[in-house]
């Protein structure tokens, strides 16, 4: 291991966002990718155009919100719409470059589940559910996951299907009339998963700086396919650190 | 018009109503569902997007047999407690659910107060809702061929809702998110607004929502009626209650204690409103 300055939750976090590109548009879901979007905007990203589901579009709030409603979102928006609106003529239309998603369990093909662990008509965790990640992650132009890596997570199958990333491999997207790209990065703690080309699964195609791949592996729930050209992580800057702490109120 | 809340609630609320109180983090009618629960309704399908603390408080007394929703859970905290005990243990009594996104329900809605029989949007293809909701179908385009989905329309017996203010005649006004209350209120056969305040006249705002009197049946003036959540100009959300409530809604007999508090609590509400 490195003795590094950083968390593995600061490094996820720092990774998602260097994903986000400059004026693009992207659909925010609280918690992880809220805490990754507004640091892109803070760093190489001032133009990134961010929307929650509250309606809430174009927002630049001065610290994170708790929630996809809070006031501070309304009152940095560069207008806020009625729900039906955001869904309608934003996200239904096309007009979202980006997703950004977290999951409490994704499987190989970066299927997502927000909704029961175990059976839906007994489940064993009864989760808040779908909110609005189907339509998210099926009109968005791409969406990105961001979640914390473990096997109880990264499962070979979800235990439900609340919002679908590549079906059961490839043209499932377009046999089911998605129009967006799908996931096309997984980001977690110990690295980076994109779906392979041609089958769709995913893969592991980067990771972290002291993070061995067979560690990631250890952590997934399948049998992980690491790329032959794997990378690793560029080690956060002091830049990137200082805005993610001052989010967050680390130390 | 302007009533008591106890009596808006008596009058309009009845067991085995389909009732959406609806708010989308802000202006969410937490004092009206705290009537609701101490006046003891029963056998209630309760409707909203994204059922938070004051579903959780709802469903853990009861009121619910029938939940209809998009996202439950506690914002930026973690799940409902109560909800989840409801639907894997039936306590305090069973719960049936019929779940959907978010994108699905902001549609019912909006059909319901269009006054057509049901909405059509791009969404649930391929997901796992479809097979556990007979409400999500798919209808054929007749201009395109395109199969969409397809969803009923959403008429509530009653929505309630909380606004910033009213006026003396019952118009009703609020802004900042103001997240699906019109069509709520436009679907509903009944509509009961909690107000922050009555005033002579509504000065106009950015961004504002103006429901006229006659789509509301009664106001009541509840200052701090939204609390937790916030009212937009009048105070912020308690971040703090949102993240005290895991720690209540997570056991039975912490939750049957808050319960018991309520229900020994009288409505706070003004008897003809601020000002009258």
């Amino acid at each position: 291991m490195t003795t590094a300055n950083w968390t593995s939750d600061e490094i996820m976090t720092v990774t998602a966002a260097r994903s986000l590109r400059d004026r693009m548009s992207c659909f925010v879901g609280i918690g992880l990718p809220s805490t990754a979007a507004n640091v892109a905007h803070r760093t190489h990203a001032p133009g990134l155009w961010m929307v929650y589901e509250s309606g809430t579009l174009g927002t630049v709030p001065d610290h994170l919100p708790l929630s996809i409603g809070d006031g501070i979102l309304a009152d940095t928006a560069d207008t806020v719409v009625p729900v039906p609106e955001v869904f309608n003529y934003w996200l239904q239309a096309g007009r979202i470059d980006v997703g950004f998603l977290g999951a409490a369990q994704i499987d190989r093909y970066a299927n997502i589940n927000t909704t029961v662990i175990g059976d839906y008509a007994n489940p064993r965790v009864r989760l808040p559910g779908a909110g609005g990640a189907p339509e998210i992650a099926a009109s968005c132009r791409e969406v990105i996951v961001i979640m914390r890596h473990s096997s109880r997570a990264f499962v070979e199958k979800v235990d439900f299907v609340t919002s679908v990333g590549h079906g059961s491999g490839p043209g499932d997207r377009e046999r089911l009339g998605l129009r967006g790209a799908g996931p096309v990065r997984v980001i977690t703690d110990l690295g980076v998963l994109e779906p392979d080309p041609v089958t769709r699964e995913l893969v592991l195609t980067g990771v972290h700086p002291g993070v061995e791949a067979d560690a990631v592996r250890e952590a997934t729930g399948w049998d992980l396919v690491v790329s032959g050209d794997l990378a690793v992580t560029p080690e956060p800057t002091e830049a990137e650190l200082s805005v993610v702490r001052s989010l967050t109120g680390a130390a | 018009m302007i009533v008591p809340l106890d009596e808006a609630v008596r009058e309009l609320v009845h067991d085995g109503d389909t009732v959406a109180l609806e708010g989308f983090t802000h202006l969410i009618p937490v004092a009206a569902g705290h009537e609701i629960i101490r006046q003891g309704l029963r056998d209630l399908t309760l409707v909203r997007m994204t059922p938070d603390i004051v579903y959780d408080q709802l469903i853990g007394a009861g009121c619910a047999s029938k939940l209809v929703f998009s996202w439950g859970g506690n914002p930026g905290v973690g799940s409902l407690h109560r909800f989840r005990d409801a639907v894997t243990s039936s306590w305090p009594v069973p719960l049936e659910i019929e779940e959907h996104s978010h994108a699905g329900m902001a549609n019912r809605y909006v059909a319901g107060a269009s006054g057509l029989p049901f909405a059509i949007l791009r969404g649930y293809s391929g997901t796992d809702l479809v097979a556990n909701n007979p409400n999500i179908r798919t209808v054929t385009c007749p201009f395109t061929g395109q199969e969409l989905a397809a969803v009923p329309a959403l008429n509530p017996d009653v929505t309630v809702v909380h606004a910033q203010r009213a006026d003396r005649d019952g118009n009703v006004q609020l802004w900042g998110i103001t997240g699906i209350q019109k069509e709520a209120v436009l679907a509903a056969d009944r509509a009961l607004v909690t107000v922050e305040e009555v005033v002579d006249t509504l000065d106009p705002v950015p961004g504002q929502v103006v429901l006229p009197a006659r789509v509301v049946n009664r106001v009541s003036v509840v200052p701090g009626g939204a609390a937790p959540s916030y009212a937009h100009g009048y105070y912020e959300r308690d971040n703090e209650a949102y993240r005290a409530w895991d720690a209540v809604g997570r056991d039975r007999e912490s939750f049957g204690a808050w319960l018991k508090e309520l229900t020994d609590t009288p409505a706070v509400s003004e008897p003809a409103g601020r000002g009258l």
